[in-house]
């Protein structure tokens, strides 16, 4: 007699798993699986041992938190903390005018306001407060911070410095590059008007294939002999120039890859509407190439945030400049000083540009452009 | 009845639209090209014009004839004879071969490390794997320059001096000062050009191997130990050589004297911090393009490969890396311009490299910035012209033929 196939048989019930053996066992298959599982695990500990444990130590666990310089001086082998807070003002502002640190805020605020707005996705009007964080937004910080205007006190650009000067120029570098980048990437794709294509080319692998070093340099030493005479730039200015225009040579290759994901029934279908070329761009090509390659733009955005450093060496005073300078104070010349002030400047693009690449990864989840394994 | 046939031709009516000029798109792509022409050769000229004037009226010379007149600065690391007296054409030679020198000892350690750092993170161990994304997520995320720093500021010149580490007359086989690494100076005799030979001769021998195993493999499927016989070709048969000839090299150690040391080969800080510097930050972004390949294979073909029995490190070697270099080099090659591009950053430190000592010393001291730039451009841009050709070199050779 056959048995039947399926028995319903009552399973016993057995307790779950106490956490123990849990924990057990899933270190059994991830930690110990083999023998060379076994050994990898062990040297890995090992390094956290020799690595982890002493810089945790030094940071947090028997760091320095409050107090001023005699107590650092008192404890030189660990990080001084109240370095970093007293001179905060410094790092974030500067060496902008005290009475007028107002403006940095009331930009600042703006920028964080508008900035939430547009990445928050229930935002009402999304798409004029993008418009207005591109154009308008702009204008409104250089009236703000410069002044000149509206009895607004001049503060001169070379007084700007610190956290705030790094988000100047990466804002500035992208609010710039992104419309150059896309008119260049137009440009390199008409091949209809060589000339144009030709001169893009040019352009893109010109910025491309140099270091940014030498774009600031020849920014900073040859911008003055392009100018007519009489007319001079300000340090910052010729920076931004320098940047805007390497950045624009990026942003156009990221913008061309999205261009080409684009199928070509959508660049037919607007031809059969008859559109001309311009409100193609504007209602049917361009909305979705940039919203493909958004990823693209942040981690360019990440890699421009992190080379505004670079400024420190044509003597503009970034946030790395300044921490560096204070470093320099003869009040805080205590051995922990320098590298408290390194570990200080680590954290902060460390936060930043990595909470900008998990936006940018959330994006791309979102759109589906990732591939899986 | 409808006529069938090719439609009757009607007369042409005169066109009388307004701006048929204009409606023809080839019209207005000559007229738009013109206008940018135009433009450009405006602007082009304007630049031009404002560079002579300011030449002039700030007196700087121009051509160049700067690069036969001595320099008057010295660089303390070169691996020509360079003293003050050279000119600034040897200047210009022995900073850029500072840049080589460091863009392809970082390209190489920085592969090394990458992919390492790239195959732990897929690793099966959960901490192996986590630590590896640890690594990467921090190199990532913190600026080269602050890495520069990091390891110039804090790491190498926080060390003792000379005179606080060694006693007087202390032979010097390996020693760490804010100097640099001390290392023995080795003094070749004249039979050790023989040695040399045999490292050639090893790679020509072992170019032969490769060839006839690929041969023997063809024709009867038994695969040789390719990579043991290269390197005991290359690395092995030089030694032989060496041993036989009864080691024809000697090491002269650094002695400290009363102040400094001297003799002996000094690795200047420098090049330390910023060969440290690029090989770890340029190895995160390898290990991520190492990932992403090694990810992209489909997963089948893993898996086919286990059902045919075959281990997993004899399925990473022979099954999922080939495969995934064919994803991996064109990241891998713009990394390895990366890192020939960022090792610019040297101008922060002060290690004579291209731009540190031609376009920041020569320049300020010259103060011909159009030659000096140009020239310093036109390096970087046939180093990124020639990694471009090269990679579409590669694309090609490797394309899928597809049936």
């Amino acid at each position: 007699m056959s048995e039947p196939i399926m028995e319903k048989s009552p399973t016993p019930h057995t307790h779950s798993a106490s956490a123990l053996t849990q924990i057990s066992s899933w270190a059994r298959k991830n930690l110990f699986s083999s023998p060379l599982n076994t050994i990898l695990t062990l040297f890995a500990l090992y390094l956290i041992w020799l690595i982890f444990i002493p810089a945790i130590d030094w940071a947090l666990l028997d760091a320095v938190w409050y107090g001023d310089n005699t107590s650092c001086a008192a404890n030189p082998e660990v990080a001084c903390w109240p370095f970093i807070s007293e001179r905060l003002g410094f790092f974030f502002y500067g060496f902008y005018e005290k009475s007028e640190l107002w403006r940095v805020d009331l930009v600042c605020a703006v920028l964080v306001i508008g900035l939430g707005a547009l990445i928050y996705e229930k935002t009402p009007g999304r798409k004029y407060i993008g418009l207005f964080m591109l154009i308008g937004y702009p204008i409104l910080a250089w009236v703000f911070l410069y002044g000149g205007l509206f009895g607004l006190q001049v503060v001169e650009t070379n007084q700007w410095g610190g956290f705030f000067l790094t988000l100047v120029i990466a804002l500035t570098g992208i609010v710039l590059s992104l419309p150059f980048g896309i008119l260049l990437a137009l440009g390199r794709r008409s091949t209809n008007m060589p000339i144009i294509q030709t001169f893009c080319i040019i352009f893109i692998e010109f910025w491309r294939g140099v270091p940014l070093i030498t774009v600031l340099f020849m920014a900073s030493v040859m911008l003055p002999l392009f100018l007519p005479p009489g007319v001079t730039m300000d340090q910052l200015l010729r920076a931004l120039i320098g940047v805007a225009l390497f950045s624009s040579a990026y942003m156009a290759e990221v913008v061309r890859g999205g261009l080409q994901a684009i199928p070509k029934g959508q660049f037919e279908g607007a031809m059969s509407l008859g559109l001309p070329y311009w409100r193609t761009m504007r209602l049917i090509i361009l909305p979705q190439a940039l919203k493909i390659v958004i990823p693209g733009i942040v981690n360019t955005f990440i890699g421009l945030f992190k080379d505004t450093t670079l400024v420190l060496i044509i003597g503009l005073f970034d946030l790395l400049g300044t921490v560096q300078a204070a470093s320099t104070d003869p009040n805080w010349s205590i051995k922990s000083v320098p590298y408290t002030g390194y570990v200080f400047v680590a954290l902060v693009f460390f936060i930043c540009c990595y909470g900008m690449s998990l936006y940018s990864r959330y994006i791309e989840t979102k759109l589906n452009t990732g591939h899986k394994r | 009845m409808a006529e069938i046939g090719p439609p009757t031709k009607v007369p042409s009516e005169k066109r009388s639209v307004e701006g048929t000029f204009w409606s023809e798109p080839k019209n207005r792509a000559l007229i738009f090209q013109g206008i940018a022409l135009a433009a450009i050769i405006l602007f082009g000229y304007s630049i031009f014009d404002n560079t002579l004037h300011n030449i002039e009226s700030r007196g700087i010379t121009s051509g160049f004839d700067f690069l036969s007149t001595e320099s008057g600065f010295t660089i303390i690391q070169s691996l020509l004879t360079y003293n003050d007296q050279s000119t600034y054409g040897d200047a210009f030679i022995v900073s850029l071969l500072n840049t080589v020198l460091i863009a392809s000892i970082g390209i190489v350690l920085t592969t090394f490390l990458g992919f390492f750092i790239g195959i732990a993170r897929l690793s099966s161990n959960w901490l192996v794997s986590k630590l590896a994304m640890i690594y990467i997520e921090i190199f990532r995320n913190i600026p080269l320059l602050l890495q520069i720093f990091f390891w110039y500021h804090a790491v190498l010149k926080a060390q003792s001096g000379p005179r606080q580490i060694f006693e007087k007359d202390q032979e010097i086989f390996f020693g760490l000062s804010n100097r640099g690494i001390h290392l023995p100076r080795p003094i070749a005799e004249a039979s050790f050009d023989f040695v040399l030979y045999g490292i050639l001769g090893g790679i020509a021998l072992s170019y032969a191997v490769i060839q006839w195993a690929k041969k023997r493999q063809i024709t009867t499927g038994q695969q040789f130990p390719v990579l043991p016989s290269v390197l005991g070709l290359v690395i092995g048969l030089p030694v032989l050589i060496f041993l036989i000839l009864g080691m024809p090299m000697s090491f002269a150690p650094a002695q400290m004297g009363r102040f400094s040391l001297s003799g002996g080969v000094t690795i200047i800080p420098e090049f330390i911090a910023l060969l440290l510097a690029l090989v770890i930050y340029t190895a995160a972004f390898i290990a991520e393009n190492v990932r992403s390949g090694i990810q992209a294979i489909n997963l089948g073909q893993t898996e086919a490969a286990q059902a045919l029995g075959l281990k997993s490190s004899i399925i990473l070697r022979l099954v999922i890396l080939p495969q995934a270099l064919r994803v991996i080099i064109p990241p891998l090659t713009s990394q390895y311009l990366n890192l020939a591009k960022n090792s610019s950053l040297a101008a922060a430190i002060a290690y004579p490299d291209l731009v540190s000592v031609f376009a920041g010393t020569a320049l300020n001291q010259t103060g011909q910035a159009l030659e000096i730039m140009a020239m310093t451009l036109a390096v970087y841009l046939s180093i990124s012209l020639l990694t471009s050709v090269f990679m579409n070199w590669y694309n090609n050779k490797i394309k899928l033929v597809e049936r």
